[in-house]
């Protein structure tokens, strides 16, 4: 295995150190650092970061790999500063058993770009029915910890709380795709002044937060971990806060969209602005820009969905809801968050890296833990940022297999340059090793 | 004008007038003509793309196109490549290498003509998407009033009925505020889409109390379906609240008028003795419909000047 010299990074944004890279572990930070044999890598000013992991990336192997495949959204990974990503369970067939996890997991090995952690289906087929075999997926090669229906709300109160009781006795998650399924029938788009005037269905608030103020008294009651998917209102924000404060195991994330869009993006009705939840107002933005930088929003999340040309080039009303996430995630949070001033580097370490492999149980597992410290000892997953470039954002430069990205002609602050996975590099000078 | 016709707001005052004069000198110059042809539009291409059954828009536009001269097609999504499970966009570019000028689109997903718009270099007009809008029908509806009230300006108008589907509605409160006139809606709570506060009207709950100061009164189509969605408990309690039959006909001014833009349900929204009274405008809407859509395809495909 061949070590790394990194000269002159900022870990955490703070001041220029060296890393040193043996055996996949950081071996030292510090000062004029040299080792014989050690490839080096010209860091100078730019930021080190532990590498990011994602609660929510679809991947969309098995089943539409015209979309994306396990590679590609690994690929697309890494360029984004990623060392793992958890994989959706709406593939075809739907991940609802250790078969299909092993599957996607083992494809996460064989790309070898990021760690694919399959997280599993909370019902059969996700159709909100019964419970899949949630401990057969547990104990599988996969290790599963986060179960979900994401795309689906498991609506059933009583299903709901034993999906949340079953799962704590292998320290899983239960990630809830937060939608009322009676009260947006049809939606759209979020229901405002803009649905109202653009003639689409409204998708309301309250079917989000309806369903989390359910759902944290549910994990409440029996005393469960919940994890609420894509936070996308101002109010679902005020409900974690107050669950939060009541002591309850809810942990919950916000993609970068939602950081960053509004509902205004609809005018015009390109269907690559259609997502689910929806984009919503300015006053969502900024309470959950807000939620996130006090900690009551834990995590960033991309929700990355990408979609066939087909699917999306179509009337809105027909189109799949979904945009892609991975390579731009990072530098949405330097410009909503970094740059506004609500988080430090740190900050985004905590919520890009260090939480949400804490929700996963991902910190704990030796050599293949994330969201560890740039510290001497840990695994050596990182990532190198240059904070000043801007670029600006060509769908079909992305290493996605998809082109659905709501960030094109955009320009972005921030461009990953090297990622490291255990040691080894995925991506060099902005490119993917493999 | 803009090259497209895609929404109410497309039309400024001026571009909105433009349009009620030309389908007015229109109208005359065809008076008494035993032929009712301009040759205007002569070597030009207009393509009729209906995805939703509609009898009444597509022959008020084929008629439209046909009294220009020009050469229309009508492409409806039954039996048709749709059927095969042709996209949008490969059906716009189809008809784009054929060489239509216009096209002319009626469809049941909300903005979908602006999607065409994007993908041909011909003129697009909305005949209708979804509940988004329907601009040519506001067009023919301010042209009627503008011929029995003799103005616009200050006129109060009451919309009545299913706002929150209505495309009609849309186009009409945009187009009417766009004009002068003064707009109420008037629905049940549910019918009122979340976020009605914003538009350039006022909001009432009660037909009785806005029927008095009404100079026109435009009364919407009511779905059927919208009784099993819980949206009002039965067609019988709609209709009492919301319906305008005799008794709440005699409420109106001596000049108002009736208005509906068909197909109606008599009896639900509207009474018969209503729809066929003097005050009933609804035969004299389809009439104006062809010469308003006459000079919205003229003005966008022929020129600015009036004809």
């Amino acid at each position: 295995m061949t070590n790394h010299l990194i000269k002159g990074a900022r870990p955490y944004g703070g001041e220029p150190a060296d890393i040193l890279v043996t055996d996949g572990r950081i071996a030292a930070i510090g000062d004029s650092l040299s080792a014989t044999g050690a490839e080096v890598v010209d860091a100078a000013g730019l930021i080190a970061l532990p590498g990011l992991v994602d609660l929510h990336t679809h991947l969309r192997e098995p089943g539409r790999e015209d979309a994306e495949t396990v590679e590609t959204g690994s690929r697309a990974a890494a360029l984004g500063g990623f060392t793992a990503v958890h994989a959706m369970a709406n593939t075809d067939p739907v991940a609802d058993t250790a078969g299909v996890v092993e599957q996607v997991w083992r494809l996460g090995e064989q790309a070898g770009l990021v760690d694919v952690v399959p997280v599993g289906a909370v019902t059969v087929g996700l159709k909100g029915e019964r419970l899949a075999e949630l401990g057969a997926m547990a104990d599988s090669a996969a290790r599963v910890r986060v179960f979900s229906d994401d795309g689906h709300c498991v609506s059933d109160p009583a299903l709901m709380r034993r999906a949340l009781e079953y799962v704590k006795a292998f320290d899983g998650v239960v990630a809830q795709h937060a939608e009322e399924p009676r009260l947006t029938a049809g939606a759209q788009m979020h229901e405002g002044d803009r649905s109202a005037r653009l003639g689409l269905t409204g998708w309301p608030a309250a079917a989000e937060e309806a369903i989390i103020a359910r759902d944290v008294l549910l994990a409440g009651h029996v005393g469960a971990r919940l994890h609420v998917c894509h936070v996308s209102t101002a109010g679902s924000v005020e409900l974690l806060r107050w669950a939060k404060s009541r002591g309850v195991q809810v942990t919950a994330e916000v993609t970068p969209h939602h950081l960053l869009l509004t509902d205004a993006c609809a005018e015009g009705y390109d269907p690559v602005f259609k997502v689910n939840p929806p984009l919503r107002t300015d006053e969502d933005v900024q309470a959950l820009r807000a939620g996130l930088a006090d900690g009551t929003i834990d995590a960033v999340a991309t929700d990355h969905a990408p979609h066939a040309v087909e699917d999306k080039e179509s009337e809105w009303a027909q189109a799949r809801p979904g945009m892609l996430g991975l390579e731009q995630a990072l530098s949405v949070v330097v410009e909503t968050m970094v740059e506004t001033g609500l988080l430090d580097w740190a900050g985004v370490a905590d919520r890009m890296s260090v939480r949400p492999a804490a929700i996963g149980r991902l910190s704990g597992l030796g050599d293949r833990s994330h969201g560890r410290p740039l510290a001497p000892g840990e695994p050596a997953n990182l990532l190198l940022l240059d904070p000043t470039t801007r670029v600006t954002v060509d769908p079909a430069s992305l290493a996605s297999r998809s082109r659905n990205s709501p960030y094109a002609g955009r320009e972005l602050p921030g461009r990953v340059v090297h990622t490291f996975l255990r040691g080894v590099p995925t991506v060099l000078d902005g490119k993917a090793t493999r | 004008m803009k090259r497209h016709l895609l929404e109410a707001a497309d039309l400024d005052r001026g571009d909105a007038t433009l349009v009620l004069d030309t389908a007015a000198q229109i109208d005359q110059a065809l008076a008494g003509r035993e032929v009712k042809k301009l040759p205007t539009l002569r070597g030009r291409t207009v393509v009729n793309l209906f995805y939703e059954d509609s009898t009444r828009t597509r022959i008020s536009f084929e008629l439209a196109a046909k009294r220009l001269s020009a050469d229309v097609i009508n492409f409806s999504a039954k039996g048709s490549s749709v059927s095969k499970g042709e996209s949008l966009k490969d059906t716009a570019l189809t008809l784009e290498a054929m060489g239509s000028d216009a096209i002319v689109v009626r469809h049941s997903a909300s903005g979908a003509p602006h999607r065409l718009a994007n993908w041909v270099r011909g003129s697009v007009v909305n005949a209708g998407d979804g509940t988004h809008e329907h601009p040519t029908q506001a067009l023919l509806d301010a042209y009627t009033i503008r011929q029995r009230l003799g103005r616009l300006e200050g006129v109060r108008v009451a919309i009545v009925g299913d706002v929150l589907h209505s495309r009609v509605a849309r186009s009409n409160v945009r187009l009417l505020h766009t004009l002068g006139a003064e707009v109420t809606v008037v629905a049940p709570p549910t019918l009122l889409p979340v976020g009605i506060g914003t538009w350039p009207v006022e909001v009432s709950y009660d037909l009785d109390a806005v029927l008095p100061k009404a100079d026109v009164v435009m009364m919407l189509r009511v779905q059927a379906e919208r009784m099993n969605a819980s949206f009002f408990p039965s067609a019988r309690e709609y209709s009492r609240r919301y319906g305008l039959d005799a008794r709440r006909m005699g409420a109106l001014g001596d000049d108002a008028i009736v208005m509906h833009p068909g197909p109606m349900n008599r009896g639900m929204e509207i009474a018969a003795e209503v729809a066929d009274s003097v005050r009933s405008t609804i035969v004299e809407q389809v009439g104006n419909g062809v010469s308003v859509r006459m000079a919205v395809l003229y003005l966008l495909l022929g020129g600015n000047e009036p004809a």
